[in-house]
C-alpha cells in the first residue's frame, strides 16, 4: 500500500440543469497509474476539470486533498504550481510555433520580459528525449504528426515538473503503433515514479497500463478495481461502466411495418478536408427501409459525424466516393439545398455550434431549412410562419411562453425539440439524428424517443447516431458499429448486447 | 409598469439621444439649427451617409463584415463620371450607366474574392480603400491642371442628383412640398393602423393603442415639421426621394423577404445556415455587390452636390457609414440591426456634424467628439445586451 498523494471527496458539481458530479470519490496513490473510464458524459473530463482548477473552488462541492494538504485551486496556474498537469484530448499546441515555443508557452524560459531562446531550446531538446521524440525543438508542430504531437504535449508536461499527470484520452487520435509507444512511455514514468490518471474508452489500453482503475457512471464512482489484487479483463470493467438495468426508459414503439429501401449507401469513403491522405471514413456501406430506426453507435472520432455530413450534400470531407441511392434511384448530391430537396434531413450532433441561430426566435429557427414553405415569391408571410412554429411546438410539446422567443434562452432540451422542429417542417423520408439526446435531461430524452417512434410510425427512415450504448441499444431496429473510420459490425436488435458491441469494438482494435 | 416604461426608454435609447442632442445644438446656436437652410443642409449633406450606411448594414448583417473601400471608390467613380462627361462629352444619361457597370464589376470582384476566395472582407476592401484613391487621384491630375474637373455644366446631371422638385425662392411657402408632406403623414397614419388591426383581427400580440397614437403624433409632428420647413427652403431636394427610396425598398428586403432573412440567419450561425440548405457564399457575394452598387448610387449624389468630381471626394465615408449603423444598433458581430436603428445613427451623426459646424467647432474637435459617440454607444450597446443575457 503506498502514499496516498490524492484524495478527492465527495465531489458534486452543478451545470444548469444538470448534475454532472454526484458525490464522487477518488484516490489515487503515489506512483501508480491510475485509470478512469466510463461512458462519454459520465463526468470523468468533468471531475478533471474540477482537479486542475479549470472550474475553480467554490464552484463545485467537495474537497481536494493533495499531498496532504487542501486545495482550493483558482485557475490552472495554481494546480500546476503543485505539479498537477493535466493534457487535454484535444491537444492545445499552435501548429505555427516550433515544438521548444508551444512546450514553453506560458512557461517561458529567462528574464521576466525577455525570452532565452538558447535555454527555450536547449531545454526542450533535453525534454524531447525523455519521452524518445528524436525531432529538434525547432521544427513547427504543423510538421509533426499527431503521434509526435501527442508526446510533445507530455514533454511540455514534464518541463512543468509535473508530479502527477492526467491524460485524458491521450489515444484517441494515434494509431496502434503510436498508441502502444505512448503507453509504454507511460510505464517507464512509472518506474521513475511518476502518478498518472488516465482517462480512456479503449478498455485494452486501460487494462495494460492501470495499476487501479475507477469507473464512473451517471456522474458517481460506481467502483475502484484494483488489478494486482484479481484478475481484471474488459468483459469485468464493462459490466461495471454499463451495470444498470434498462427499464422503461425507451417508449415501445409497437406494429410499425418496416417497409422498402429507402436509402442505400455503397462502399462510402471520405478524406480530411485539410489532412487530404487521411480517410476518415473508409468504405462504408448501409441500409436503411421505411419504418425502420437505424442506429450507428461509436465512440467519438469513430467518423459518425463525418459520414453523415458527407452523405448530406457533401457539407463535410474531400474526395467522396461511393454510391448513394435514395427511393431505388442514384443521385449525387452536391450541397445541402440539393440533399434536402432529396428528401433527406440531418439533425446536427452540435445544437449550438451549427444547429441553431441562438440569437434568433424559434420561429425563425423553425423555417430556416423551408423558407419557401412560409414564403411566395421571396416574401415572407409572417402569419404562416408563425402558424408553421406554434404548430411544430404543439406537436412537440416545447416549452416556451412564446414562438417569438429566442432560441439561446430555452434548455437544451428544447432547443433540440427546435431543431427536430426545423427539419420535420422539410418534410423528409429519411432523417439522420446526430447525437440527438446529447446534455438533455431523462425527461427529455423520453420526449425525444416518442418524437422518434412517431418518425418512424409515419413511414420515415431515422438514422441515430449516438455514442450512448443504451439508448442505442433501446431504440434501435438493427446497429451498425463504428470504428476509426470502418463499420466493425453490424447486429439486429434482438441479438445486440452491451457486451457484444463492445467486444466488436474491441476487436476491430486489435486487429 | 415602471418596467415597461424602461423597456420603451431602452428600445428607443437613440431616438431619445437623438432628440436630446438636436435641442442642445439648437440652444447652442441660439435657434440656428432650427432654420429652414439647416433642414435642407441635414438632408443634402448627409445623404450619402443614409446610401451607404444602407449598404454597409447588409454587409455587417453577415457577420460584422465591413467595406472599407467605399469611399475611395466614390472619389475614382467621381473622376471617371466626371471624365466621360465633362472632358469626353459623352451624355449624361450614358455616363451614368456606364458609371454604373463600373460599380458593378466592381463589385462582382470584390464579392468574388470575400465570398469564394475567402479572403477578410476588411483586407480585399482595404486594397481598394487604397488603390481607388491612387488611381482616382491620378485620373484627375492627368486630365485636370487643378487636381478637380468641374460638372457645373451638366444640368440634367445635376438636376436629376442634386435639384428640388418645383423649387420656389427661399422663404416663399413651397405648397408641393408641404402637399407631400400631408401625403407622408396620411401613409404613414393608415399603414400602422392598418398593421394593428390585423394583428388584433388574427389574436396576435399587438401595441396598445396608447402608444400607437403617440407613435402616430410624433410620427406625423416630424414628418410636417421637415415639410414646413423645406418648404421654405426652396422645396423638396431630390436626394431626399433618393434617400426615402433607398430606405424603403432595403427596409422591405430586411423585414419581409427570405433573401434578407439569409443575411441576419448568416450573421447569427454561418454553419447552421449553411447546413439549412442557403447558399451562404452567394449572399456574401450578394452583400458586396449591393455595397458596390449603392457606392454608385453615392457618387451620383455626392459628385452632383459638389458640382465636381475631386480628389478629396469621399474620404472618411467609409468610417461614416460604419458608424451610422454601429450607432443606429447594428451588432458589430452581425445578425442583429435594421434600417430604422441605422437611420437613426446615420442621422445622429448628420446632427452632430451640422451642429458644431455650425456652432464653429474646429474639425479636429469635430472628429473627437464623433469619436467618442461611437465608443459610448459601441459600450451601451454590449452593456445592454450583456444585461438580457444575464437576466
Amino acid at each position: 500500500m503506498g502514499k496516498v498523494i490524492l484524495e478527492m471527496k465527495n465531489i458534486t458539481k452543478t451545470f444548469p440543469g444538470v448534475k454532472a458530479l454526484d458525490n464522487v470519490n477518488l484516490q489515487v496513490e503515489e506512483g501508480e497509474i491510475h485509470a478512469l473510464v466510463g461512458e462519454n458524459g459520465a463526468g470523468k473530463s468533468t471531475l478533471m476539470n474540477v482537479l486542475s482548477g479549470i472550474y475553480p473552488y467554490g464552484t463545485y462541492e467537495g474537497s481536494i486533498i493533495y499531498n496532504g494538504e487542501e486545495c482550493q485551486f483558482q485557475k490552472i496556474k495554481d494546480s500546476e504550481n503543485k505539479g498537477i498537469v493535466i493534457i487535454h484530448q484535444e491537444l492545445a499546441l499552435v501548429p505555427q510555433m516550433s515544438i521548444g515555443e508551444n512546450m514553453f508557452l506560458g512557461n517561458e524560459r529567462g528574464k521576466k520580459n525577455a525570452i532565452n531562446w538558447n535555454e527555450t531550446y536547449g531545454e526542450a531538446d533535453k525534454y524531447l528525449k525523455m519521452v524518445g521524440l528524436s525531432e529538434s525543438s525547432h521544427v513547427l508542430i504543423k510538421d509533426i504528426g499527431t503521434g509526435k504531437q501527442q508526446l510533445v504535449e507530455i514533454a511540455k508536461a514534464l518541463a512543468k515538473h509535473a508530479k502527477l499527470l492526467i491524460l485524458d484520452e491521450p489515444t484517441s487520435s494515434l494509431n496502434e503503433t503510436d498508441s502502444r509507444a505512448l503507453l509504454d512511455l507511460m510505464l517507464e514514468f512509472k518506474k521513475q515514479g511518476m502518478t498518472m490518471i488516465i482517462i480512456s474508452h479503449k478498455l485494452n489500453e486501460v487494462v495494460y497500463v492501470a495499476d487501479k482503475i475507477t469507473v464512473v457512471r451517471d456522474g458517481s464512482t460506481v467502483e475502484t478495481l484494483d488489478c494486482h489484487n484479481m484478475e481484471i479483463d474488459e468483459d469485468r470493467i464493462i459490466r461495471g461502466m454499463v451495470g444498470r438495468e434498462i427499464t422503461n426508459r425507451f417508449p415501445k414503439r409497437e406494429n410499425v411495418a418496416i417497409g422498402d429501401v429507402n436509402m442505400e449507401v455503397k462502399n462510402w469513403s471520405v478524406h480530411h478536408p485539410v489532412y487530404t491522405e487521411r480517410k476518415v471514413v473508409d468504405n462504408v456501406s448501409l441500409t436503411v427501409r421505411a419504418g425502420e430506426v437505424v442506429g450507428i453507435y461509436g465512440l467519438m472520432g469513430a467518423g459518425r459525424t463525418e459520414l453523415a455530413m458527407s452523405i448530406f450534400g457533401q457539407s463535410y470531407g474531400y474526395g467522396i466516393t461511393g454510391t448513394l441511392t435514395i427511393h431505388g434511384r442514384e443521385i449525387t448530391l452536391k450541397n445541402p439545398r440539393e440533399a434536402i430537396d432529396a428528401k433527406l434531413a440531418y439533425v446536427t450532433e452540435d445544437r449550438k455550434g451549427n444547429g441553431l441561430v441562438l440569437s434568433n426566435p424559434i420561429r425563425v429557427n423553425t423555417s430556416l431549412a423551408n423558407m419557401k414553405g412560409v414564403s411566395e415569391k421571396g416574401i415572407i408571410d409572417v402569419d404562416k410562419e408563425y402558424a408553421v412554429a406554434v404548430e411544430y411546438k404543439d406537436k412537440l410539446k416545447t416549452k416556451t411562453p412564446t414562438v417569438e422567443q429566442n432560441v439561446g434562452n430555452l434548455s437544451g432540451g428544447n432547443q433540440q425539440k427546435v431543431l427536430l422542429a426545423k427539419w420535420m417542417y422539410t418534410d423528409p423520408d429519411i432523417l439522420i439524428l446526430d447525437e440527438p439526446t446529447r446534455g438533455i435531461d431523462v425527461g427529455a430524452k423520453y420526449e425525444i424517443y416518442c418524437i422518434i417512434n412517431d418518425l418512424v410510425r409515419a413511414g420515415k427512415s431515422v438514422i441515430m447516431i449516438s455514442s450512448e450504448l443504451p439508448e442505442v441499444l433501446g431504440m434501435s431496429d438493427r446497429i451498425y458499429i463504428m470504428n476509426e473510420g470502418r463499420f466493425v459490425g453490424e447486429l439486429n436488435a434482438d441479438e445486440a448486447t452491451q457486451e457484444s458491441i463492445m467486444a466488436s469494438i474491441i476487436q476491430s482494435g486489435r486487429e | 409598469m415602471a418596467k415597461k416604461y424602461t423597456d420603451v426608454l431602452k428600445k428607443n435609447a437613440m431616438l431619445i439621444v437623438l432628440v436630446l442632442v438636436y435641442i442642445f445644438f439648437t440652444v447652442s446656436t441660439g435657434g440656428g439649427m432650427f432654420q429652414a437652410m439647416n433642414f435642407n443642409a441635414l438632408i443634402t449633406q448627409n445623404a450619402y451617409v443614409f446610401v451607404l450606411a444602407t449598404g454597409m448594414l447588409m454587409c455587417m448583417l453577415t457577420g460584422g463584415n465591413i467595406d472599407l473601400s467605399c469611399g475611395s471608390f466614390v472619389c475614382f467613380l467621381g473622376a471617371f463620371g466626371g471624365i466621360l462627361m465633362s472632358i469626353k462629352g459623352i451624355p449624361v444619361g450614358l455616363s451614368i450607366i456606364l458609371m454604373l457597370l463600373v460599380g458593378v464589376v466592381y463589385g462582382c470582384a470584390l464579392g468574388f474574392l470575400i465570398a469564394y476566395v475567402n479572403i477578410p472582407p476588411w483586407i480585399a476592401t482595404l486594397a481598394g480603400y487604397l488603390a481607388f484613391r491612387g488611381w482616382g487621384t491620378a485620373l484627375l491630375s492627368s486630365n485636370s491642371t487643378t487636381g478637380s474637373i468641374s460638372l457645373a455644366a451638366q444640368k440634367s446631371f445635376l438636376a436629376i442628383f442634386s435639384g428640388k422638385i418645383f423649387s420656389t425662392p427661399i422663404n416663399q411657402l413651397n405648397v408641393i412640398c408641404v402637399a407631400a408632406g400631408v401625403i407622408a403623414s396620411v401613409v404613414v397614419v393608415v399603414t400602422s393602423v392598418m398593421s394593428r388591426a390585423r394583428k388584433v383581427k388574427k389574436g396576435y400580440e399587438a401595441e396598445s393603442m396608447m402608444s400607437l397614437l403617440v407613435k402616430c403624433v410624433l410620427s406625423v409632428a416630424v414628418i410636417m415639421l421637415f415639410a414646413y420647413k423645406l418648404a421654405l427652403a426652396g422645396g423638396i431636394p431630390t436626394v431626399l426621394i433618393w434617400v426615402v427610396i433607398i430606405v424603403l425598398i432595403y427596409n422591405f428586403i430586411t423585414s419581409k423577404t427570405t433573401l434578407g432573412r439569409y443575411f441576419y440567419t448568416i450573421g447569427g450561425n454561418a454553419e447552421a445556415t449553411r447546413l439549412s440548405g442557403v447558399d451562404t457564399k452567394l449572399i456574401m457575394f450578394l452583400a458586396y455587390l449591393n455595397m458596390a452598387f449603392l457606392t454608385v448610387i453615392t457618387t451620383y449624389i455626392v459628385t452632383a452636390r459638389f458640382q465636381a468630381a475631386n480628389s478629396t471626394a469621399g474620404t472618411y465615408y467609409e468610417m461614416d457609414a460604419i458608424a451610422a449603423c454601429v450607432v443606429g444598433g447594428v451588432s458589430a458581430y452581425g445578425g442583429a440591426g435594421n434600417i430604422f436603428g441605422m437611420v437613426v445613427g446615420a442621422t445622429l451623426i448628420g446632427v452632430i456634424n451640422l451642429g458644431m459646424s455650425l456652432m464653429g467647432v474646429d474639425a479636429n474637435w469635430q472628429k473627437i467628439v464623433k469619436g467618442m459617440v461611437l465608443l459610448a454607444a459601441v459600450v451601451f450597446d454590449i452593456l445592454a445586451t450583456r444585461k438580457n443575457n444575464t437576466k
